[in-house]
């Protein structure tokens, strides 16, 4: 007899193949979320709350108007963006992590016909509505503190394509999260993603004060590798109309710069993390 | 067209079927070039000691693991590439449990099914009928951390058979499971057999093993090392009766010359001497030398697992 074809490493890189099984997995997590929407609601109500104020009211008194709007209205967008990359970010890293580790929801849902790449891509979508969740609680947070500040804090209609914007800005970080999640030998190294990736982000991409304040060299760096910069040129976009100007570019040339390079990252960091995850639970 | 009734116990159909199936980690051969069969209805217990590769072997049929070499066929349907038609005919309880803590007995049970596609309606009809046959209609809504472990193992018993399988997989179904529970988890697997489901089972219970399996495949070294009905392997392999007593060296000549072919194996403190001799030459033995703290007890499986794979202790799997 013949023996059949010897395989070296038994995961294979590969475009991963996903099927509908994807939304069933997403499902279950769903199913979690609601159970437990109390929890999971206020920390996302209560944060944007205590920035607003404390940054855009309180030290937004002792500074002067940046790109001819408030402190507080420059900041908006940007709050926005964060609780969107955290929702993410963290549903993919410690969220997916214990249930992979701990819970071994992973293994129970691989003894049904869900392969484990569908249990991956429904993790990051899962994350990406997270994302988008969170966003969406903090935008009408926004839109309502909007009412008591000098100026409304959302002037544009965009502000309605933000789920949509969300929801691929959210697969993106999902996807990121997901690189780190299946080389992280136990929990506790998410802390390095965190304090040298995520909290770095959260103040070096045009957040809380101008990116445009820092040298061309500095604007070109976090244009091409923070992600955090396309979400913030985006938020801000769809909630003021205009974004900073950037590396000499405006904001013409920015927002499609910033959905193409968001589009181009989803897309290489999903099929990595599926891969890199295949590497981890296929042996 | 005409139906045939297979009743003839000859007439069996092989359900599951590995031909050289072979299982490496880099360097290491956990599972090394198996072939064995399985039949439909039959209900079939893997044995071996800590790291045999029995677990391995399990996991290949449900496709967890991918085989590194050979193949392994369940329902005609090849590990290779029919991974997910399997999934839809093979049922798991594994080691582990892996129930989700984030829901009440009963959602888990109905999510599970989910998985497989069955619609919500199905879901719970199914479900509320296997929480019936596990008696487990009064935990219903409980939180799964409020199960002792012998409802934890039902419960999964229970989300394994969801889908209505052919084959279900259970790896070591009653390890920590109080007596209680063990005869439980027993009585359930008998009624499945009844029910024609083909039953495969790992454990170091020998007789668990002995109780309920039609047939046992003794594993060592990832390699099958004896495969049979548990009662001729112990006629094979040890014969009728064991004669036990107190280790002393100098009994050790007389009890070679009574029982010329038997095999005295000490452990410890006890001398067992296995013989192909009936029961009334141990007795005549007794008679004769007056000892105390004997025994004669009937052989069991454990005797030939313990032959068969040492009595070294293992690595942990």
């Amino acid at each position: 007899m013949t023996e059949v074809n010897i395989r070296k490493s038994p995961a294979k890189f590969s475009i991963p193949k996903i099927s509908s099984n994807v939304w069933k997995v997403w499902r279950r997590n769903a199913d979690v979320f609601t159970k437990t929407i109390g929890v999971n609601f206020l920390p996302s109500l209560l944060e944007p709350i205590l920035y607003l104020f404390a940054f855009g009211l309180g030290l937004g008194n002792f500074i002067p108007e940046i790109n001819g709007m408030p402190f507080i209205n420059f900041i908006a967008p940007a709050l926005v963006a964060i609780s969107l990359m955290n929702g993410a970010f963290f549903e993919c890293t410690y969220g997916s992590f214990v249930r992979m580790y701990f819970q071994k929801t992973f293994d129970a849902l691989v003894a049904t016909p869900i392969s484990i790449e569908e249990v991956v891509a429904g993790e990051l979508l899962w994350g990406a509505t997270r994302g988008t969740i969170n966003c969406s609680i903090v935008l009408a947070v926004v839109g309502i503190s909007g009412f008591f500040t000098a100026q409304p804090l959302i002037t544009s209609p965009l502000f309605l394509l933000l789920p949509i914007i969300a929801f691929f800005a959210g697969l993106m970080l999902s996807s990121i999260a997901m690189c780190f999640t299946a080389v992280a030998p136990n929990i506790d190294f998410f802390n390095y993603p965190i304090f040298l990736i995520i909290t770095p982000m959260l103040f070096l991409s045009g957040t809380f004060f101008p990116l445009a304040s820092l040298p061309h060299a500095a604007q070109g760096i976090a244009l091409t590798t923070l992600p955090l910069t396309h979400i913030v040129n985006l938020t801000r976009g769809a909630l003021t109309g205009t974004t900073e100007v950037l590396f000499g570019l405006s904001t013409q040339i920015l927002i499609p710069l910033s959905i193409l390079w968001i589009a181009l990252m989803t897309i290489v960091f999903f099929i990595v993390s599926i891969n890199l995850m295949k590497k981890r639970l296929i042996r | 067209m005409e139906w045939v009734l297979f009743s003839d116990a000859n007439v069996r159909e092989v359900l599951i079927k590995a031909t050289k199936l072979t299982k490496r980690y880099g360097g290491f051969v956990a599972v090394d070039g198996v072939d064995f069969e399985i039949y439909r209805g039959e209900c079939v217990g893997f044995l071996g000691p800590n790291g045999a590769g029995k677990t391995t072997m399990v996991r290949m049929l449900y496709c967890f693991l991918p085989p590194t070499s050979g193949d392994l066929t369940i329902a005609g349907l090849s590990v290779r590439d029919k991974c997910m038609e399997i999934k839809q005919v093979v049922g798991v309880a594994p080691q582990e449990d892996n129930l989700d803590i984030d829901f009440s007995v009963l959602k888990n049970l109905v999510v599970y099914a989910r998985y497989f596609g069955i619609s919500k309606g199905e879901a719970l009809k199914r479900s509320e009928e296997q929480l019936r046959f596990f008696q487990l209609q009064e935990k219903r809504d409980m939180h799964i951390e409020a199960l002792s472990t012998g409802m934890k193992r039902r419960l999964i018993f229970a989300r394994a058979l969801l889908h209505n399988p052919q084959v279900l997989l259970l790896d070591e179904p009653t390890t920590g499971l109080d007596p209680q529970a063990r005869h439980l988890v027993w009585d359930a697997v008998r009624q499945l057999k009844k029910m024609c489901v083909t039953i495969i089972l790992t454990t170091h219970y020998m007789d668990e093993a002995e109780i309920l399996c039609d047939r046992i495949i003794i594993v060592d070294h990832g390699k099958i090392i004896e495969d049979g009905k548990p009662k001729e392997l112990i006629k094979k392999h040890i014969g009728e009766n064991v004669l036990e007593l107190d280790y002393d060296e100098a009994l050790i000549s007389f009890l070679k010359q009574a029982f010329s072919d038997a095999r005295i194996e000490t452990m410890g403190e006890r001398m067992q001497v296995f013989t192909s001799k009936p029961y009334d030459m141990f007795e005549g033995f007794l008679h004769e030398h007056k000892l105390s703290n004997v025994t004669i007890r009937k052989a069991n499986l454990e005797d030939v697992f313990l032959k068969l794979t040492g009595r070294g202790l293992r690595a942990d799997d």
